[in-house]
């Protein structure tokens, strides 16, 4: 390899570096102050693209110079950061008291908001924006041609690094938001007004965003896919960097930078896997990123199930509920027997993510992997072994339980926000392989022919099958929640201090719960798999994780019927809701932030509080 | 009344969940006084000061600052009316430095007092002139605990409420506390105390509380319950 191309391939590293380190310190600067994963920074970032592509144009024609355009590029990101403010005021503010959980969901749901809203502002069409006037012409490097814009950027991170840092250290607004990051109530006790402080730093925040995104529209056209992959990297360049520090995520980025300009050099198709691999090895090595601290103990809220007395009769309630299950086929038509069976399937999708959080208050954000790892196992089992579906589903099952053990083993190190993000990391890792590893798994077409045998292929069969492995499934989880175990796991989750010292093993327990839930998961992802016949990389996909946490929302994380209702519920808005309207990622979306605000509790969770307070 | 009450607090009840932990308190605080609040550990004494500057819920029937309703005001709008508070555990910045902690505090001095200064407060805490570029995260508790009530005062207050400041300091710069509260009252700084090390409170209050599981059981001057040893006994076991 010769020198010159290393060297255009390293600038091209500190550039992408440059860009990620714009939008990836916003990120962690407003989590160092409100203790908010703020999911929807990549949205301000799109928006930042979107308005600059948008905007600059119009300015260089009433004008053309490099003042226009820079012109142009600020005022995008001040708009984002106005942007910021609106979603502070409106939402943020509400949840900064609220379980991480509910954070996470709620900045999704903006997210899910924001990318209807696009569409209907900018229209549907990527925008190209245009190239940077005075910086057309490529310069020469040892021989070689690199674009001139690109080193403009390469600039641009340290010069911001620099401002953040004066603003951060040489101005009282720095040096409150300083202490703020540490302690919010002494901040208040000392006659500063938070809310400013918190609308600031988003303001903050969100211009950088902005300014991340607008930077980007001679590079690439503004698309509906960049609030994502931006922000899976932006996540993995704060944890790396360790979050809340603003010096942690330039190292980050750079590193990362460097990993994605060589890396694609040793595995071409494998960038995606590289940066989660790093995110994995630094917090296997420093929990806590390059320059991060431990979490305050007490800064982190959990929420889950509660002891509560058995029912009386529960014996005939499990009676009944079995023989309205096997009933159902004699009233419904072969329709009706799919969606129900689609719906046992994600109750016991999202009944096995119930037991990491609601009983052991691990906020897995990557359930994904475990429920798309029993779906691959079992087509994979059928496709390359030609496994009948009664030795696959068990296969899926094991290789689901085993994807568990691994990840397991990494995150129950960890705890809170790092461990979200790092079973995010996981699943995304997962879905990188699932999608660039065509020869194996079909890349993004998946596997297809993956049928039921015989006797269960009928509609009937097929969903008797379901109701009777989920049942047996949903009962052995529930057996094992109320049984010492699950005690050991609930009071790790209430105090891990405290149960560390009646000698609980906690990092044992967690684990054997992961494992647990990653085999629940890997049955449903089997039976599901087998259901439809096929599986994609969209069973592994971020929104598929989401889909999990939205019905422990709408069910309600802390009862344990949340789950089934939950599946019904978000079956129901799929089939009959969203149908009805060409936005239902703005319905969806609206949905879970109401949810979030106004029902905490979730619908079955409600039901029974409301019960509890009459009694 | 013999003059108009500082801080003006009646029927204190707080809560925390479903447990009601304060039983309603009423007392009040004149301008310039040092009023002690005694009672044994859990008591409700840090509870009371918290209930007071809004940072648990609590009710009252009437809670009233240099005649301002405290009523449902945010923490930082009950501060800014001129009540610091300083906290038992210090709770410092300390990923700040010692002026920069004491730039988290300042706030306009009103009607024409001498302001606090860090230069002022320097000298009234000679230990922190020597460290002013240090961190807090390198500092020993007792210099902590100056540098915590320095911080308050930056925002010169009419009135502190000031939780265990002797806890766990060496007994010299218990000390030197007991200098600096004598200032600050010299200032005209009321001081509501909260403090286990009974000396020590009794060495620099005006008036006593003794609060026992959430109600006060006694109020008067600092005298009164000297003389009482009955009733120190029984609720102080001293």
């Amino acid at each position: 390899m010769d020198p010159s191309f290393l060297a255009v391939q390293a600038l091209s590293g500190l550039s992408s570096a440059s860009s990620l380190f714009i939008t990836a310190c916003g990120l962690t600067i407003v989590f160092g102050v409100t203790r908010i994963v703020n999911f929807a920074h990549g949205s301000l970032y799109m928006i930042g693209a979107y308005t600059a592509a948008t905007l600059v144009p119009r300015l260089l024609e009433l004008s053309f110079g490099p003042v226009s355009f820079w012109a142009g590029i600020l005022a995008s990101a001040v708009i984002v950061g106005l942007i910021g403010i609106i979603i502070e005021v409106l939402l943020l503010r509400r949840i900064y008291g609220a379980p991480e959980l509910f954070q996470l969901l709620a900045t999704f749901g903006v997210v899910l908001v924001v990318q209807d809203l696009v569409v209907l502002v900018f229209g549907p069409e990527d925008i190209l924006g245009p190239r940077a006037p005075g910086l057309r012409a490529p310069v020469d490097i040892l021989g070689r041609r690199f674009p001139s814009y690109e080193l403009v950027l390469i600039a641009a991170g340290p010069v911001v690094l620099g401002l953040v840092w004066l603003l951060l250290r040489r101005t009282r607004f720095g040096m409150l938001v300083r202490a703020a990051t540490q302690d919010r109530d002494m901040v208040a006790s000392l006659g500063v007004n938070q809310a400013m402080l918190f609308t600031g730093t988003l303001f903050l925040g969100a211009f950088l965003a902005g300014l991340g995104g607008a930077l980007q529209i001679p590079r690439v056209s503004a698309n509906t896919g960049m609030d994502l992959s931006i922000i899976a990297e932006a996540f993995v360049v704060t944890v790396v960097g360790g979050m809340g520090s603003v010096p942690g995520a330039f190292l980050a980025a750079l590193v990362i930078g460097q990993l994605q300009a060589f890396g694609i050099l040793i595995f071409p198709k494998s960038t995606l896997v590289v940066v989660f691999l790093l995110m994995a090895v630094v917090l296997a090595v420093r929990p806590y990123g390059f320059f991060g601290r431990a979490e305050v103990v007490g800064a982190t809220h959990t929420v889950g199930i509660a002891s509560h007395k058995p029912l009386p009769g529960r014996v005939y309630i499990l009676l009944a509920v079995v023989a309205v299950l096997a009933c159902f086929p004699l009233v419904a038509d072969a329709y009706l027997l799919k969606v129900a069976t689609e719906i046992l399937i994600f109750a016991l999708f999202a009944f096995s993510l119930q037991l990491l959080i609601g009983v052991g208050g691990l906020v897995s954000f990557g359930h994904a992997a475990f429920f798309g790892l029993g779906a691959y196992g079992s087509a994979l089992a059928v496709k390359w072994s030609g496994a009948s579906m009664e030795a696959a589903l068990p296969l899926g099952l094991a290789f689901a339980a085993l994807g568990a053990g691994l990840i397991g083993a990494f995150v129950v190190r960890l705890s809170g926000i790092y461990l979200a993000m790092m079973t995010l990391a996981a699943a995304q890792i997962i879905y990188a392989v699932a999608f660039q590893w065509v020869d194996v798994t079909g890349g993004d077409n998946g596997i297809v022919g993956v049928w039921p045998a015989t006797w269960a292929s009928g509609p009937v069969a097929y969903y008797l099958l379901t109701a009777a492995l989920t049942l047996a499934a949903v009962l052995l989880l529930k057996r094992i929640i109320d049984a010492p175990f699950g005690y050991a796991l609930r009071a790790a989750r209430d105090s891990e201090a405290r149960a560390e010292a009646i000698g609980l093993t906690i990092r044992l327990h967690r684990w054997l719960a992961f494992i647990l839930s990653g085999a629940a998961a890997g049955l449903a992802g089997g039976l599901y798999a087998f259901s439809r016949g096929s599986v994609d990389p969209s069973l592994l996909g971020i929104s598929t994780s989401v889909d999990a946490l939205t019905m422990l929302l709408l069910g309600g994380i802390q009862t344990v019927t949340g789950p089934l209702v939950g599946a019904a519920a978000l079956h129901f808005l799929r089939d009959v809701v969203m149908p009805l309207t060409a936005h239902w990622r703005l319905v969806l979306g609206l949905i879970i932030i109401a949810m979030v605000l106004i029902f905490p509790r979730g619908l079955a969770g409600t039901v029974q509080h409301w019960r509890e307070e009459r009694a | 009344m013999r003059r108009e009450a500082l801080l003006d607090i009646r029927n204190l009840d707080a809560f925390y969940g479903r447990a009601q932990v304060l039983f309603g308190l009423s007392f009040h605080l004149y301008p310039g006084e040092v009023v002690a609040l005694v009672g044994r550990n859990g008591a409700g004494k840090t509870t009371t000061l918290k209930a007071i500057m809004g940072l648990i819920s609590a009710t009252a029937t009437h809670a009233t600052f240099k005649g301002h309703s405290l009523g449902r005001l945010p923490t930082y709008r009950i501060a800014r009316l001129g009540l610091g508070y300083v906290p038992e555990d210090r709770r410092i910045f300390t990923d700040l430095t010692v002026e920069e902690n004491l730039g988290t505090g300042r706030r306009p001095a009103g009607d024409g007092r001498q302001p606090w200064t860090p230069e002022r407060l320097f000298r009234l805490f000679p230990n922190l002139a020597e460290m002013r570029g240090r961190r807090g995260s390198q500092m020993s508790g007792g210099e902590q605990q100056m540098l915590s009530i320095a911080r308050t005062l930056m925002g010169n207050p009419d009135a502190i409420l000031l939780d265990e400041p002797s806890e766990g300091i060496a007994p010299v710069i218990v000390q030197m506390m007991a200098e600096a509260i004598r200032a600050m009252k010299a200032e005209g700084v009321a001081v509501l105390l909260s403090e286990q090390n009974w000396a020590f409170a009794a060495g620099i209050s005006d008036r006593a509380c003794v609060i026992e599981r959430g109600e006060i059981r006694f109020q008067g001057t600092m005298a009164e319950l000297m003389a009482d040893e009955a009733l120190r006994a029984e609720t102080l076991g001293i």
